[in-house]
């Protein structure tokens, strides 16, 4: 047991890597409150557009979002920061993040946003349209804060899923928290600074785990 | 040379693309086996977890919801790091592959046990009444009565958890699985991306049918109201 608690808990190494992982946090923060109302906004735009019912948006759009439901965000994020450069386009680790988010999660967001858009029904539409709002503020006033609240448990759970793929960012050395664990644990050859990341990351997430399987719950008990 | 040219030239050189498509199609069987693998074990031991809090012990139950909370908090890639990283400081080794199925397969167990949870407690109390009422036993009235109508309502969710979660098998990269992934180190090997982009067509060849199916399944077993 003591040998346990000095390779996984040892409190001087704990002490000592402190100030490398609390910078991850950190990053880790600011890089959630980058990515997720990016991928909201991605995903936004790609709900508004399936909501115009023509064949030829229509299509194309269900292709898109599939495709980048079909590729891993590893695979992507790899592509953008190792393949660009060969096209003559160096972008930095931080910026490829955020161009893969806004990709992946933004098809994600999408589909959540696209499934509540429909639950509205459309007789919504007709009303607002018949007392005179235009098209543009029958969707901003009346069909999308039902259809936000319709889905609400959905893109909470999404939105932890963003959270939790922002470690991606440590493939490419962006200074996250896994990544600032992983240079402590290889400077220190202990892997306590890892368990250490881990625990912050179920700290953080756990009351949004809690929360979101009494949404779950009720949702289904409401059936 | 033509801008074109020199853009296939680099991106999809088919005299490197032939010497790595050895190397990719080993990485798709890695990919696939490990995706299997995840797959079977995770959602067999989701069930297994859900049945076993259907009997509602107190502390039992207690403990999977905490293992439950606590895979469904911890990103994946932490989860595979510190297994990796982290049990070899106590003798064991497991291989990138293993971490990366078990870390995956832990993932998707949470995530089942939850839907096929919500699963069980959707079917409506009286279904468990009157199935024991008429001589059936606690067993009976789960495998007969209640997993039935449980499972229809669980295949939509648990299609896209799956989905999402074995597409992690991209990760295993990180921890030196010779999966799909390898194709960037065959990338560095040769400085050239055409093994990159060959690696990635590969996974929308074969993650494209299964969301598409997924999509499908989705509405084949939509709830009707």
């Amino acid at each position: 047991m003591e040998a346990l608690i000095q390779t996984f808990f040892n409190p001087e190494i704990i002490a000592a890597s402190w100030p490398i992982v609390r910078a991850g946090l950190w990053n880790t923060v600011l890089l959630s409150l980058l990515v997720v109302p990016l991928g909201l906004f991605g995903g936004l735009i790609l709900a508004l557009l399936a909501s115009v019912r023509n064949p030829a948006v229509r299509w194309p759009l269900m292709a898109w979002v599939d495709f980048f439901r079909a590729f891993p965000p590893l695979v992507l994020l790899v592509l953008l920061f190792a393949g660009l450069p060969f096209a003559g386009l160096e972008l930095g680790g931080f910026v490829c993040v955020a161009i893969a988010f806004f990709l992946n999660t933004g098809a994600y967001y999408g589909e959540i946003l696209r499934a509540g858009i429909e639950s509205v029904p459309a007789g919504q539409v007709e009303a607002a349209r018949s007392t005179g709002l235009s098209r543009l503020q029958a969707m901003a006033y009346v069909v999308l804060p039902q259809a936000v609240r319709n889905v609400l448990p959905d893109l909470l759970s999404n939105t932890l899923e963003v959270v939790k793929l922002t470690s991606l960012g440590s493939v490419v050395a962006v200074p996250e928290l896994l990544y600032q664990a992983r240079q402590a644990q290889s400077i220190i050859y202990n892997p306590t600074p890892i368990v250490v990341a881990a625990i912050i990351y179920f700290l953080m997430l756990w009351p949004v785990v809690r929360l979101l399987s009494r949404l779950e719950n009720r949702a289904l008990a409401g059936r | 040379m033509s801008s074109w040219d020199r853009f296939t030239d680099t991106f999809f050189n088919a005299k490197v693309m032939l010497r790595y498509l050895p190397d990719i199609l080993s990485g798709v069987v890695v990919t696939i086996e490990l995706a299997l693998l995840i797959v079977v074990t995770g959602i067999g031991a989701g069930l297994a977890l859900a049945l076993l809090r259907s009997l509602a012990i107190r502390p039992l139950n207690w403990l999977i919801i905490f293992i439950v909370d606590l895979f469904r908090s911890l990103p994946p890639l932490v989860i595979i790091v510190l297994i990796y990283f982290g049990l070899p400081s106590v003798g064991l080794s497991p291989s990138g592959f293993v971490s990366t199925w078990l870390s995956l397969a832990f993932v998707l167990m949470a995530f089942s046990e939850e839907i096929f949870w919500a699963g069980i407690t959707s079917v409506a109390k009286g279904q468990w009444e009157a199935a024991r009422s008429t001589g059936l036993s606690f067993g009976q009235t789960l495998v007969h009565v209640v997993l039935p109508q449980a499972f229809r309502l669980t295949i939509p969710p648990l299609t896209n958890r799956t989905i999402a979660i074995t597409k992690g098998t991209a990760l295993g990269t990180v921890v030196a699985v010779t999966d799909l992934g390898q194709a960037s180190s065959a990338m560095s090997n040769s400085y050239n991306p055409s093994p990159l982009m060959m690696g990635a067509a590969a996974y929308i060849v074969l993650f494209f049918p299964v969301v598409v199916a997924g999509r499908w399944v989705e509405t084949r077993f939509a709830w009707k109201r």
